[in-house]
């Protein structure tokens, strides 16, 4: 019999597509659940890395002999040697290990380096001195134009553009923005190394145990067999742990050198300025759209940085979502001295939506229109998806309230100093599964386990895995066992671009069905009836119409003999899949107060609904919408990296001066997933990217709603909105 | 060097705690005498040596020996002297309430308090919550752990899960003053933890539940 890998209606599922508490819940909540910072091997040593206190220098010496001196401290090493460069604050010049945190930290406080100042730039949003200082790198852009030029006219772009300007019915030019910001995974980089009998065991704080272990290798001149990866529970990793880190295989090395277990994180400081950082972008966008706000012509320009090597938010996210049929954007890379930046969940996305459909809101505030409409009309502009755009539109707007509580900008009551307002955006991601391995054992007393060396960012990747094997063999979630988190495992995919689920998805679905094809042949071959006839429900391979006919789990496992079956299931997402598919859209809608006097922004409600084909743990998705909202109005509110710009120092690289929303900080959040028979014949897709896209400019967006005035750049922060208001009556 | 023995029993009979009250509760007050292996004497109560000293602490509900130098935090006693790793190093200070753990019944940063200050005094990290189990399961017998967990799992409060340990245990100080705490009382009073993936708007149900579950008396 050929098996059929889909999914089960939703009128037959069991478990597939309910609310399932996560099966590692219990031990995240009850801190039975051990990290990589967590494990302590016998006679382990503590690392800690020592940062350049400088932006941009060269090392002349860094002194470590009295520092191993210190008592307790068994190893004080330079990490950089003299005439090196070093291009940011925080890049480690030196690493100390000890018995105890003290003596580490005294060992690190009596390092002494010594440094030769050099020209250090990091304000990238003030672009004039960017070129001034030959930091600024013109990368590139694209144009594109209905109309072809009738004969050689070179200067056809401009002249063509600016006729388009010219027949807009209205015009608006805008400067805005989004600050860099830090991953600030809660545990920071960094692993705990056992080095024993010559191979090596790697607690590293990953989001890619299948892709981690070959980079130990090299350095500590072994083959990737001897080496394990090893990743339970990541406390947070957003983009920026992939990597061992040049932090993880010293401290692999180090274990080495030792022959003790050693244990390498970095400090709170040194994670912020080294371990992950998101792009910033600022743009001059000049719009031009017709009457009812239908965005005719686009041209913008936008900059920003990726750290000393230049690297930009690309041109491809402006404008974003929304493009019209006549567009032209400029990019210019900004090198600064700061640290490589790092993907960041959605990577470019936030900005893209953060630069450009603040400036639609601007055309329908100029024009006068609901914001609402002219999202909607500007539906025209999407390559795809609009129709799913416009029905979540239409069910975001219901769960605000909007057309109640819309006012034109600026427009609305006041009571006092405080105004409300109401913003939207729309976004849009891909989500789709890669190429991922798996091993499903059926023992024949009936127990069940899956193997995978996939890993959970906190998304429930062990309960997704748990659901769609207990549907496919018809049993409960809980008789699942699943097994991740070890480099051991068979292959699969890292833990980025929310390609997780739709990657396990389908190499569980695979690899169960597969087994239980032949799980079925044995029942038929006993009860002398057609494999086809039979299906895994309830505990029980049966017939199909009768359930009385048929043997329980277990007993079907019995006739598996003295072994296991093992089958391993092969994850091949195809665009001929129909279990996981790529690309979603979704739409958020924000009510915001603001204080007019104090400059303080609060969130009142805010809104996301959004599609994701066939939703595997409602649960589970539900709680990824809420975090990636609340990491939304993070960026939107709150958090930036502040950098002295004469020195280079990054000056909130500590958790009490970098702010991050707190519990009554959130208003209140209203999650809606579009799962229509339409998206849920699309399969599984993933899901944790798509709803931080568009908090950014959604917030923007009501802010400029509640005040009538434009906060170009984000995050909005109290100073930031004064500064606004005072800039606008002056 | 050997770990010298701090807690005052033996020879003079002195119980710990009688040393203690002797001694001050704040290590800021202690002497630091420095040379090896000097020990805290009993007829000089106020004396602990720089290096290793080995204290006993009561940790959820048991006495515990720690070997801790002088500057040993509470939060590297408990992770690297007795493995209980629940709390975590998130902050240098306490602004993340990552490390939040009952001391004498009140909420404390772990990672802002000495060892020595702790001794003698109950310490309840989240381990002592009925969760010893490391056992991957979904399900969860009511009695099993305590309500807080509960809470926390059926409401899906941790992502990521490294606050979440911090946070249960500020959750538990929190009730204990607040019992009957509104929405609005908990959108209040628990600011002080930081949590990066965004699980505030699964924490305020769960906390919600606690209350309404202490109500109905389950």
């Amino acid at each position: 019999m050929a098996v059929e890998y889909t999914w089960p209606p939703r009128d037959q599922t069991s478990v597939l597509g309910g609310s399932h508490n996560k099966v590692d819940g219990t031990a995240k909540c009850t801190g039975a659940a051990k990290y990589s910072y967590d494990i302590n091997p016998d006679q382990m040593l503590l690392a800690r890395a020592l940062g350049c206190p400088h932006a941009h220098c060269k090392i002349k010496s860094i002194d470590t002999s009295a520092a191993s001196k210190v008592k307790g401290v068994h190893l004080a090493r330079a990490l950089k040697k003299p005439g090196d460069e070093i291009r940011w604050q925080g890049d480690l010049v030196a690493v100390v290990v000890g018995e105890t945190e003290g003596a580490v930290a005294e060992g690190l406080a009596a390092i002494k380096g010594d440094y030769e100042l050099l020209e250090v730039f990091v304000n990238e949003e003030d672009l004039k001195a960017a070129e001034a200082a030959k930091r600024a790198d013109k990368s590139g852009g694209k144009v594109q134009l209905q109309n072809e030029p009738e004969d050689e006219n070179k200067d056809f772009e401009n002249q063509e553009i600016e006729r388009l300007f010219k027949e807009a019915a209205v015009v608006v030019e805008g400067y805005y923005g989004i600050r860099a910001i830090t991953h600030m995974c809660l545990e920071p980089h960094g692993s705990t190394c056992d080095w024993r009998d010559g191979k090596l065991t790697a607690h590293l704080s990953t989001q890619n145990v299948s892709g981690t272990a070959g980079q130990f290798a090299g350095p500590l001149k072994i083959t990737t067999d001897d080496i394990t990866v090893h990743c339970d529970y990541i406390g947070g990793g957003f983009g920026s742990k992939f990597s061992a880190d040049s932090w993880g295989t010293k401290c692999a090395e180090l274990s080495k050198e030792l022959n003790r277990p050693v244990k390498l994180m970095l400090d709170r400081d040194l994670e912020l300025k080294n371990a992950g950082n998101r792009p910033s972008g600022f743009a001059n966008v000049k719009i031009g759209a017709d009457d009812q706000g239908v965005i005719t012509i686009w041209d913008s320009h936008h900059w920003s940085t990726g750290g000393f090597g230049g690297g930009s938010v690309p041109q491809d996210v402006m404008p974003y979502v929304i493009v019209p049929p006549n567009f032209r954007r400029r990019v210019t890379n900004v090198k600064t001295n700061t640290a490589a930046a790092r993907a960041w969940r959605a990577p470019n996305h936030p900005q893209g939506s953060a630069m450009s459909q603040t400036a639609i809101d601007d055309v329908a505030a100029k024009l006068g229109l609901d914001s609402y409409d002219v999202f909607l009309r500007n539906l025209v502009n999407v390559k795809d998806r609009g129709d799913v755009y416009a029905e979540e539109m239409k069910i975001a707007a219901k769960l605000i309230d909007w057309k109640a509580k819309w006012h034109p900008h600026g427009k609305g009551p006041a009571q006092g100093s405080i105004v409300t307002g109401l913003g939207m955006a729309i976004h849009t991601w891909g989500g789709g599964g890669v190429p991922s391995g798996c091993l499903i054992k059926i023992h024949p007393d009936g127990g069940v386990e899956s193997f995978a060396a996939s890993q959970d960012l906190g998304t429930g990747t062990r309960t997704v895995i748990a659901i769609v094997l207990a549907e496919t063999f018809g049993l409960p979630v809980s008789a699942i066992k699943v097994n991740i988190g070890s480099s051991k495992l068979p292959a699969s995919s890292p833990s980025g671009g929310s390609i997780t689920v739709a990657s396990v998805s389908e190499s569980h679905r695979h690899g169960g069905l597969d087994a239980l094809a032949q799980m079925k042949k044995l029942v038929a071959e006993k009860l002398k009836v057609e494999a086809d006839s039979l299906v895994a429900k309830d505990g029980r391979i049966r017939d199909k119409s009768d359930p009385s006919k048929g043997l329980s789990w277990k007993e079907a496992c019995s006739l598996l003999g003295m072994n296991a079956l093992e089958v391993k299931g092969r994850g091949a997402p195809s665009p001929k899949s129909k279990l996981s598919s790529s690309g979603v859209a979704g739409v958020q809608m924000a009510e915001v107060a603001v204080d007019r006097e104090t400059g303080v922004v609060k969130m009142k409600k805010f809104v996301a609904v959004q599609d994701m084909g066939l939703v595997v743990n409602r649960k589970t998705a539900e709680s990824q919408i809420y975090g990636a909202m609340i990491m939304g109005i993070a960026g939107a509110l709150f958090e930036e990296r502040i950098l002295d710009p004469k020195t280079g120092a990054f000056l909130n690289a500590e958790i009490a001066d970098y702010r991050l929303p707190r519990l009554g900080d959130i208003g209140e959040l209203v999650v809606e997933i579009y799962e229509p028979d339409s998206e849920r014949a699309r399969g599984v897709i993933g899901l944790g990217e798509p709803p931080v896209i568009s908090p950014g400019a959604a917030i923007s967006n009501a802010v400029c709603n509640a005040l009538g005035v434009r906060v170009g750049v984000l995050p909005l922060t109290p100073k930031q909105v004064l500064d606004t208001l005072k800039a606008r009556k002056a | 060097m050997n770990p010298t023995e701090l807690s005052a029993h033996g020879k003079s009979g002195v119980s710990r705690r009688a040393f203690l009250k002797g001694s001050g509760a704040a290590a800021a007050a202690t002497a630091l005498v420095h040379g090896p292996g000097l020990v805290a004497e009993e007829t000089k109560p106020n004396v602990v040596s720089v290096g290793l000293n080995t204290i006993t602490l009561d940790v959820n509900g048991k006495q515990q020996k720690v070997d801790v130098e002088p500057r040993t935090t509470l939060l590297e006693a408990l992770r690297l002297g007795l493995n209980l790793t629940g709390a975590k190093p998130i902050s240098v200070d306490g602004s993340s309430g990552g490390s939040t753990v009952l001391l004498g019944g009140k909420p404390v940063s772990a990672n802002s308090i000495l060892a020595l200050e702790c001794i003698g005094k109950p310490i309840v990290t989240v381990e002592g919550l009925g969760g010893n189990s490391t056992a991957i399961s979904g399900e969860i017998a009511v009695g099993a752990i305590d309500p807080v967990c509960r809470a926390f799992v059926n409401h899906d409060a941790s992502q990521c899960g490294f606050c979440t340990p911090g946070f249960v245990m500020a959750v538990k100080a929190f009730l204990a003053k607040n019992p009957k705490a509104t929405e609005a009382q908990i959108r209040e009073g628990l600011n002080g933890n930081l949590c990066r993936c965004g699980t505030y708007a699964n924490v305020i149900p769960a906390v919600v539940d606690v209350v309404k579950g202490a109500r109905n008396g389950s």
